[in-house]
């Protein structure tokens, strides 16, 4: 009997997964088939970019230089001892470029931006007016969701490069301008080594994947919230949580793709 | 009649369907909203078994009923945000659920729907509420546009409350707002949501009032769904009771407030006690339940 039981929770568990996922590529189809319609209309899609975006450029900026410094005086003591200091350059802006710069951006973002939209998709949801927008022959997934979802998509890779760049200059501030590493030394074997196609590309690539997958995310657990306070508020942790998830193991995919060999 | 029904609701809806078949009552004139046969669950819960019900052009039709008895769900059906089980929903002869989704919004255009909450667009200012519709619908140049916003809003007395945002209003300014939002496409028929809950006297005269003068002067059919008793029947000129998943009765206000079913009456008059019972059923005695050990506390 406990046996069946657990088996069949667990059957009613997966179908109830299932569904989720069916549901979220639904929405994800009817989100990309508005596009066209979003076109003609760019102040909703530039709305959205400075919601997500230009409002997460604060966060990003202060995240950035300090990740950045402390790539730099971690990388310092470590390159030190084999004498290899005036490779700092290349490999803060590596490890910025290839990983950290598009991976703690979609997290970030995800905590910031990503949260905010799934709470107010769920509010509206709430409050009706998802269901007002229908009344009014205006599909709210057109009209609502699909500048959100494509800001979001914009947003992602130009989050991340500030990302870099600021941590990149936290670097050399930290490596150069604290600790002594030649400035040449570090310009130089950054530009001589990191590849564009390879390196500034890949990097570019994987945050564009993550801005999809974090503003869907978002997007959907906000329309499929219940809707309730409590229910708003558990989708909006599903969201965070999933999305970080998500982001964490496609990095790894895409790290094997990328630069696997 | 479904089976399980009891006599004296089989009469009311026999009756019910005798009115409707009258002349006077529109049966001459199509009606703008027919159901026949409604059927529709929800959750393994039956809403709807069975209702037949006629809204006529140019008439404030009320539908009223104890909470939970499906009335919001009535206007998602009819407005085809549900689908039925079974039965049919006709709007101006098109049957609702039939319809694709350009027919729908097409139809929609010629709809308006005032919500319980009023749904007003959160982030728009109270001129862009009302000229949302008009923004994404008609191609007005904006001089045009702004004179016909605000000629909806000096209708609902709110023309000074233009630049104010949703979250700077009261409950009964939010729902007058809704009220020109959903009139602004000059709709053939307009649904109204437990309009007048929560209101306080003042704003409730007010609501009665819009809602009065718009039918009349403005030609808008009105379904208005509610469980506030006087000031519904005070300017429906039809009203259905319904309960249990089906119509209970149906006729003109005095007609409804003449009712004899004491389900009926208990709900017009408002008894805390009869058909339906105060106390929700238990199958435990109350002896019992308070001697028993804590099984429902929780896990802490």
């Amino acid at each position: 009997m406990v046996v069946t039981d657990a088996l069949a929770r667990l059957g009613r568990a997966g179908l109830t997964a299932l569904a989720g996922v069916g549901r979220a590529h639904t929405l994800l189809a009817a989100i990309i088939v508005g596009l066209p319609a979003l076109l003609p209309r760019p102040r909703l899609l530039i709305a959205q970019i400075f919601n997500i975006g230009v409002l997460s450029v604060l966060i990003i900026a202060v995240s950035g230089l300090f990740v950045g410094m402390v790539l730099g005086l971690q990388g310092y003591y470590v390159l030190n001892q084999f004498g290899a200091e005036e490779s700092l350059g290349v490999m803060v802006a590596a490890s910025l470029v290839r990983e950290l710069g598009p991976v703690v951006t979609a997290l970030l973002v995800a905590g910031r931006a990503g949260s905010a939209l799934t709470a107010e998709i769920g509010l509206m949801k709430a409050t009706e007016q998802l269901s007002a927008l229908e009344m009014m022959a205006v599909d709210p997934v057109r009209r609502v969701l699909t500048p959100r979802f494509f800001g979001g998509c914009i947003a992602m890779p130009l989050l991340a490069a500030m990302f870099s760049m600021l941590g990149v200059l936290g670097g050399w501030f930290v490596g150069v301008g604290l600790l002594g590493v030649d400035d040449g030394a570090f310009w130089s074997q950054m530009q001589s080594k990191l590849d564009f196609r390879e390196d500034v590309i890949n990097g570019v690539i994987k945050s564009l994947v993550f801005g999809v997958v974090v503003s869907w995310i978002a997007l959907f657990q906000g329309y499929d919230a219940t809707p309730t306070a409590a229910g708003v508020s558990q989708a909006t942790t599903r969201s965070v949580v999933h999305a970080a998830l998500a982001v964490l193991g496609l990095d790894f995919i895409l790290t094997a793709l990328m630069f696997g060999e | 009649m479904g089976k399980g029904v009891p006599a004296q609701f089989a009469r009311a809806d026999a009756q019910g369907d005798e009115r409707l078949q009258q002349p006077g009552n529109g049966a001459g004139a199509e009606p703008l909203v027919r159901i026949r046969g409604l059927h529709f669950a929800h959750g393994g819960k039956v809403i709807f078994d069975g209702i037949d019900l006629d809204i006529q052009r140019g008439a404030v039709t009320a539908i009223m009923g104890p909470s939970g008895t499906g009335k919001t769900t009535l206007l998602k059906l009819i407005s085809g945000q549900l689908k039925p089980n079974a039965g049919s929903i006709e709007v101006d002869g098109e049957a609702v659920h039939h319809l694709n989704r350009q027919q729908l919004c097409a139809l929609r255009k010629r709809m308006g729907m005032l919500f319980q909450s009023g749904a007003l667009l959160g982030d728009l200012s109270v001129f862009e509420n009302v000229a949302f519709p008009l923004r994404e619908h008609a191609r007005l140049p904006e001089s045009l546009l702004r004179r016909l916003v605000l000629m909806k809003l000096e209708a609902v007395g709110l023309r000074g409350a233009a630049a104010l945002m949703p979250s700077q209003l009261s409950g009964g300014m939010a729902r007058r707002v809704a009220l020109a939002r959903a009139v602004a496409l000059d709709p053939m028929m307009v649904m109204y949501d437990e309009p007048f809950t929560g209101q306080d006297p003042i704003s409730m005269g007010v609501l009665v009032q819009l809602v009065h003068q718009l039918n009349d002067a403005g030609g808008i059919s009105s379904i208005i769904v509610s469980h506030d008793v006087p000031e519904t029947l005070g300017i429906a000129d039809h009203a259905y009771v319904i309960a249990e998943g089906r119509v209970m009765c149906s006729g003109t206000p005095e007609q409804v407030s003449a009712h004899a079913d004491p389900r009926v009456r208990q709900f017009l008059d408002g008894a805390p006690d009869g058909p339906v019972h105060f106390h929700y059923p238990s199958s435990v005695p109350l002896a019992q339940d308070m001697l028993a050990s804590g099984e429902h506390r929780g896990w802490w």
